[in-house]
């Protein structure tokens, strides 16, 4: 800033415009940069007792942070893990977590505070001004660079013995298809795992909260029932996530009459359908049901489902009806599937047809 | 000890025991030289140049947090029973990963509080890179040298998303279990490869027994190691270029203005990283995130409603509900448009902001390095196209959150499907000239201030009676500050034929160019600046107006 030397005649006339810096102002230009302003000194620059005050502050700011910090330890160390407090308007919550983070956020916080408050109010504040340097180098360099590198590549002979250049492409080219290759047992192939579920003849209906098996009367208008495969047990079965993940049903009863899909009529058991549950759209568990229009709506993504008419989509992203699955009464009178899901359930893939 | 002092005047072994240590580092790693050029750096100062540190000081809170969950989190989806202390799931099968995420939450001290702020920190780090990077598009910070930058910020922001959502799905809770199994029918839309993907992500169907155990491994060293890569390259980048500045007097593209590191932008930023964990460490106590206990442990065959993803991710939730559901079965094969298709326009939306400061570049055909930052006002077909992006992100964040919209203003869901799906058309579009028209009212109210000066408010009563406003007029350092932008001419394509009467032959993408060119500089798209001259005129002629 060797703007101090600037005589006073060739300042701008108002006050507060001052000292330029960088350029002086073109007299005949008004919209000249009249250069960096002068410095302002604030009250601490002038005044010991403000800059006392504000070092008191900083002073006060950081030892509050250490008290939170001794409280967090005594937080720590006294508050039970499963006490509960009320606190308003944020209700019943852990008074550990609650105490643990207040202090750990004051602590953390004054020492910010005590920081920035230093910095604003007892470390100059004069603005300086630095040099920006092109970031492109000189064309002296830029021509050595160049010169240097084809020297380099000649001195290889790389384009001299395009074999070598040429087999060394070709390895390079091929060695990561090693790792390729190594990545092939992350799974198995799909084959035709997306188009079978659990579900087959005979298999009976089980109810998903009671586990127990369905019958006809079990099924009142106006409700929906989840349930699985007979023998689908939760417990110590590791392939339960995923078998359910697709044989996962829905059970409605509809009036006869109000079936108004041929096929959906065929396959169900006086009223009585099953859909899959799973949504054909990304796959959410579809879950909701409204029993006076018969739609079924997945609360992920809203696709809607009239199962009143061979499920079809009647809103929303899905692609396509949910699948049903045949079923019928076995000869002790439960409700059993008569076979698979004829069409893959779930989301549609690429190989689906 | 070094008994001969290389420096008669100063014996080495009197010094202070820091600058002892400094001499040490010094001989072997060069540290003076380092610190000549960078201790006493210069910072410009701008509250919105504080958005990147936000995201810097968040990302670091995630890390330091993170390693801490690490130390208690078992990613493994086995069946355990539970037996901990939250009695509502005493007895209930869940994978060891929600069981060991229920421990932190319970009998870890701390723990929870440690989960809510890496939980928290990552929501506020996303928030602000989108900020951030709003920042640097509005002001044309993008511009050369710091092309690479904002690549490297862009992609902060697209594997922060992917970490975000490796991260939240690790509990194996029923809402992250959903996300998950929306992802999956994603992944299965993908043409030919879909299925295989799907298959060797998850090891075998969904949800299989790998994912959490992949996704951890992702989500704990693969993204985060990049993303440390990125944010060293990009600090350094910052460095290297040295801060952008806004005009202003004294303030040149030649120069950078502003407070040194050491001591002032040291203590203010090394503050300000106590103040944003402050925060989130406040925010954390009060505001629960994420309550799995709540939630309850994933099935495939349940779900909850009012299912909604980490807000990053509404963008694409919004895509897919808004999608049609679209699907073409041919040859034993089935195109599933209804999801393929917002799975591309998730990269495209994307994209589009990435690739921006590239096209910018072509059309202007500017060269230079700058450093002085745009008023958002004097680029209005920039900020126009920024604007009209924001307005079609949030068009799609809307669209994620459909069913709340639906459920908190008692609207029909399948009106605001409709809304979002024309919207996502018609809102960018009506965004981008209402900017536009902003940006040129306020680039005329500069120059009428410019010319006429400031309206002071005082009415004066001439002896004639009249009445007039008077205007102050505006000192040199404002009208320097309003006047000083750039304006770019468009671009001319010339006469397409030569003094011989042969024609030239016009490229398509000259005529393209010429055409954005007008678009963005052409008449009527940008204001003139005052002039000397009309300055001069004005104001030396009949005194105010």
């Amino acid at each position: 800033m060797s703007s101090q030397d600037i005589p006073e005649e060739k300042l701008p006339a108002e006050p507060g415009a001052a000292h330029g810096a960088v350029k002086v102002a073109d007299e005949d230009n008004p919209f000249a940069d009249p250069g960096l302003p002068p410095h302002e000194h604030r009250i601490q620059d002038i005044d010991e007792r403000a800059a006392k005050r504000s070092e008191r502050t900083v002073a006060l700011l950081f030892t509050v942070s250490m008290l939170a910090t001794l409280g967090f330890i005594a937080s720590y160390v006294w508050i039970p893990n499963d006490k509960s407090i009320y606190i308003w308007p944020l209700g019943h919550i852990s008074a550990m977590n609650f105490a643990l983070g207040l202090t750990l956020g004051v602590a953390l916080f004054c020492i910010g505070a005590g920081a920035v408050h230093w910095a604003r109010t007892l470390m100059s504040d004069a603005e300086l001004a630095d040099e920006r340097h092109p970031i492109e180098a000189s064309p002296e360099v830029r021509a050595k660079v160049h010169a240097d590198f084809k020297q380099g590549a000649k001195e290889s002979a790389i384009g001299r013995r395009p074999l070598i250049r040429n087999t060394l492409l070709g390895a390079l080219t091929l060695v990561p298809f090693s790792g390729l290759f190594l990545l092939r047992d992350l799974g198995p192939l799909p084959h035709e795992k997306l188009r079978h579920t659990m579900w087959a003849k005979g298999k009976r209906l089980v109810n998903m909260n009671t586990n127990q098996p369905l019958r006809p009367e079990d099924i009142s208008t106006g409700s929906l029932t989840f349930a699985k495969p007979d023998g689908l047990e939760e417990e110590g079965n590791e392939e339960y996530q995923t078998e359910i993940a697709k044989a996962a049903l829905m059970i409605v009863r509809l009036q006869p009459d109000n079936i108004k899909d041929k096929r959906e009529l065929e396959w169900s058991h006086q009223g009585i359908v099953a859909y899959s549950k799973i949504c054909t759209h990304v796959g959410c568990p579809i879950s909701l049901y409204e029993q006076q229009t018969h739609h079924v709506l997945c609360p992920c993504h809203q696709s809607t489902f009239d199962l009143s008419d061979g499920a079809r989509v009647i809103f929303g992203p899905a692609g396509h009806a949910l699948p049903q699955l045949r079923i019928g009464v076995d000869s002790e009178g439960y409700l059993q599937a008569l076979g698979d899901f004829e069409e893959p359930v779930g989301p549609a893939f690429w190989e689906r047809g | 000890m070094s008994t001969t002092a290389s420096n008669p005047t100063r014996s080495r072994g009197k010094a202070p025991a820091g600058e002892k240590l400094a001499d040490w580092a010094d001989g072997r790693l060069g540290i003076y030289s380092l610190a000549k050029a960078n201790m006493r750096k210069i910072f410009p100062d701008h509250w919105s140049f504080m958005l990147g540190e936000v995201c810097l000081y968040s990302f670091l809170i995630i890390i330091l947090t993170g390693v801490y969950l690490t130390l208690f989190f078992h990613p493994s989806m086995n069946e355990v029973v539970y037996h901990g202390s939250y009695v509502p799931l005493q007895g209930q099968l869940m994978s060891e990963a929600f069981n060991s995420t229920l421990h932190i939450s319970f009998e870890v001290r701390g723990g929870l509080l440690i989960r809510q702020i890496h939980h928290w920190a990552a929501l506020v780090f996303l928030a602000g890179m989108f900020v951030h990077m709003m920042r640097v598009f509005f002001t044309g910070a993008f511009r050369k040298p710091r092309e690479v930058n904002w690549l490297f910020g862009f992609l902060l922001f697209v594997l922060g998303m992917f970490t975000g959502f490796t991260g939240y799905s690790l509990p194996d809770d029923l809402l992250s279990g959903t996300g998950v199994r929306f992802m999956e029918g994603a992944i299965l839309s993908v043409p030919i490869i879909g299925t295989y993907i799907s298959f060797f992500l998850f090891g075998g169907e969904f949800p299989g027994h790998d994912f959490v155990a992949r996704f951890y491994s992702i989500h704990i060293l693969l993204l985060p190691g990049i993303m440390l890569g990125l944010v060293v390259g990009h600090l350094i980048l910052v460095f290297y270029h040295k801060h952008t500045q806004f005009a202003g007097p004294g303030k040149t593209n030649n120069n950078v203005v502003g407070m040194p590191l050491l001591p002032v932008y040291m203590a203010k930023a090394g503050g300000f990283f106590f103040l944003v964990f402050g925060v989130i460490a406040v925010i954390a106590a009060i505001a629960q995130i994420n309550p799995i206990w709540a939630i309850g442990p994933y099935r495939p065959d349940q779900v909850s409603t009012g299912a909604q993803p980490d807000w990053y991710m509404g963008m694409a939730e919004g895509l897919i509900r808004a999608m049609p559901g679209w699907e073409v079965n041919f040859w034993g094969h089935t195109l599933v448009l209804g999801v393929f298709i917002p799975l591309v326009l998730f990269g495209v939306v994307l994209i589009a902001i990435a690739v921006y400061p590239f096209i910018e570049a072509w059309v202007t055909g500017d060269k230079r390095e700058h450093h002085i930052l745009d008023r958002p006002r004097n680029a209005p077909t920039r900020t126009a196209f920024g604007a009209a992006w924001i307005a079609w992100y949030f068009v799609l964040l809307v669209g994620g959150g459909n069913d709340l919209w639906a459920t908190h203003f008692h609207l029909s869901i399948n009106a605001i499907t409709w809304f979002v799906r024309i919207a996502f058309f018609a809102v960018p579009v009506l965004t981008f000239i209402v900017t536009k028209r902003i940006c040129l009212g306020l680039q005329r109210r500069d120059r009428d201030k410019v010319l006429h000066g400031r309206e002071s408010g005082i009415i004066k009563r001439l002896p004639h009676g009249e009445f007039i406003e008077v205007h102050e007029p505006l000192s040199q350092e404002q009208l320097y500050t309003l006047t000083a932008h750039h304006q770019y001419e468009p671009v001319e394509i010339g006469p397409t034929v030569d003094e011989n009467g042969v024609e030239r032959k016009v490229k398509g993408t000259e005529k393209l160019r010429a055409k954005l060119s007008r678009a963005y500089y052409g008449e009527g798209n940008q204001i003139a600046k005052p002039t000397v001259e009309e300055y001069k005129e004005i104001t030396s002629g009949h005194g105010h107006h």
